[in-house]
């Protein structure tokens, strides 16, 4: 247990990346997730990186662009209406098939909120609150632990398919400390031909994510990337099953709402309902395939978020069944209660 | 083991840090913990508290809305806080600044002079070590006291680790009451 350090959840994220190579990071500060412009202004000119404080949002998401297009490993981060200002970058980014991590720790919304702790903006992240026809990876950790690791996956994938990543964690997740060990970084590499690196002894490489001419070129373009998609959604689905083999009731719950929900699960399961977590940690690409069959043994899904209901759309569209579905959700901050969720699922067996 | 801890007390009291070192030293002993600080819109001068779960078992929450233990470092926090104590829990409070006395009598009471301690020692500053060192005396499972004293290494920035004398006679001290 020696290796265990206790770190916030952003400070985590913070040397997660660097651990995954990543020596460039620009962002815009905004509360809940302040401490990770704080760690990488401190930690990146340790390594020999470059940590800038960009004068607005959207300076720090083309600020991204910019060093993703040059081949760079590099991330920004920032909290709900922050990343409402990168929604443009982000499109074009996605256009220009280049890779980039964006870390989301979520706050209340709508506007400005509030600064505690939320999971309002499953839609933004997951359904493009930029323009056009893309998409981006969107991964939910529920820990400490989980949120370092998927840091560094999340480079990894976001090279392999030259996508924007979204690390899509709230508040909660960003100011807690847990103990967790440093993650390993991963030793892949990736080449990148595609990169702007000067063009000296070859032709020049051109990034852009405007097609005008000829008129069937943007489509030919989103194909190409569809087929992106359609490999990411094939083999990048991830989830957690926790008791779910025997479940009677299924809680379908991300981040620190399946944490509170699996404690609720430990109390049912002692008074011997049979409740199982069905927790999806990708939520684009969805594992529609995989709750389908969780759900259809199950009499009754209970969605659990801090929302006032988004995931539980993706729900309902891999369980096809409405009078299974239930909702239970906080909105504005509030955590989900774990009394609450215990008293739903005992009134489904009465 | 199972415990929610809110320490609480005015922004320099060392809650934050407080509530680290019981993490911290937990943690090393092998249990599952978690902390987190307020971090609404406080102001200087103001009140300062975290949130603090050691367990046996993995945390679900880190936010406490309930607290099996409340350690009040001053009146305004134990004002707010002993409201919120689960029946049967444990109030912990700083009877140095605090003259008022507790109002319920479902809970357990322990008043500590925890800055009267820490000051006759050296440092009131050390206040809070007064305040972990009474508290494992009352609830030992938290952790040890050589798991705390040996977690000061690592939970006191290194411009202060030359206090960290003065902390352990502190902790001993409230400790031994």
């Amino acid at each position: 247990m020696s290796d265990r350090i206790l770190m916030k959840g952003n400070e985590a994220v913070g040397e997660a990346a660097i651990i995954a190579g990543c020596r460039h990071y620009f962002a815009y500060p905004i509360t809940p997730q302040n401490e990770i412009p704080a760690y990488m202004a401190k930690r990146l000119p340790e390594v020999g990186g470059t940590f800038l404080q960009a004068e607005s949002e959207l300076a720090a998401i083309n600020m991204v662009f910019g060093a993703s297009a040059a081949g760079a490993r590099v991330m920004t981060s920032s909290s709900s209406p922050g990343i409402s200002l990168k929604q443009e970058g982000i499109s074009y980014i996605a256009g220009a098939e280049l890779p980039c991590v964006i870390v989301d720790m979520m706050r209340g919304g709508p506007g400005l909120g509030n600064i505690a702790g939320s999971q309002a903006d499953y839609f933004q992240a997951t359904r493009g609150g930029g323009n056009g026809d893309y998409r981006i990876i969107v991964l939910a950790p529920a820990s400490v632990q989980e949120l370092a690791d998927i840091t560094i996956e999340a480079f990894d994938l976001a090279d392999e398919y030259r996508i924007p990543v979204m690390i899509l964690g709230e508040g909660y997740l960003g100011q807690m400390s847990e103990p967790f060990s440093l993650p390993e970084p991963s030793g892949k590499t990736f080449e990148k031909p595609w990169a702007l690196t000067g063009a000296k002894g070859r032709k020049p490489n051109i990034i852009a994510s405007m097609r005008l001419t000829p008129e069937n070129l943007l489509e030919e373009h989103n194909l190409k990337l569809k087929k992106t998609y359609d490999k990411i959604t094939e083999k990048e689905v991830r989830y957690e099953s926790y008791l779910l083999d025997d479940a009677d009731y299924i809680i379908v719950a991300y981040g620190t709402s399946a944490r509170i929900s699996r404690s609720a699960i430990i109390e049912l399961r002692k008074e011997g309902i049979k409740a199982g977590l069905f927790r999806p940690i990708s939520l684009w690409p969805y594992p529609y395939k995989e709750l389908k069959k969780a759900a259809s043994h199950a009499k009754k899904v209970l969605t659990v978020e801090m929302s006032l209901g988004q995931m539980v759309e993706d729900v309902r569209l891999a369980v096809m069944d409405d009078e299974k579905v239930d909702f239970y959700g906080r909105t504005g901050g509030m955590l989900p209660e774990s009394g609450e969720i215990i008293r739903r699922v005992r009134h489904y067996g009465s | 083991m199972h415990e929610e801890i809110i320490v609480a007390g005015f922004g320099g009291q060392g809650v934050i840090m407080a509530g680290k070192l019981m993490c911290i030293a937990a943690m090393n002993e092998g249990k599952h913990v978690s902390h987190i600080p307020s971090y609404g819109a406080e102001m200087r001068g103001g009140t300062a508290n975290c949130s603090v779960v050691i367990s046996d078992d993995p945390i679900g929450s880190p936010v406490v809305p309930e607290p099996t233990v409340v350690i009040a470092m001053n009146l305004p926090s134990m004002r707010k806080f002993e409201p919120r104590l689960k029946k049967g829990g444990l109030l912990l409070y700083n009877s140095s600044l605090i003259d008022a006395k507790p109002e319920r009598d479902d809970i357990e009471v322990i008043a500590v002079e925890a800055t009267g301690i820490a000051e006759e020692v050296g440092s009131t500053r050390a206040a809070n070590m007064a305040a972990i060192g009474r508290l494992l005396a009352a609830k030992p499972d938290i952790a040890s006291m050589d798991s705390v004293k040996e977690a000061l290494k690592i939970a006191v920035s290194k411009r202060n680790q030359k206090f960290n004398d003065i902390n352990i006679k502190v902790l001993d001290k409230a400790h031994s009451l």
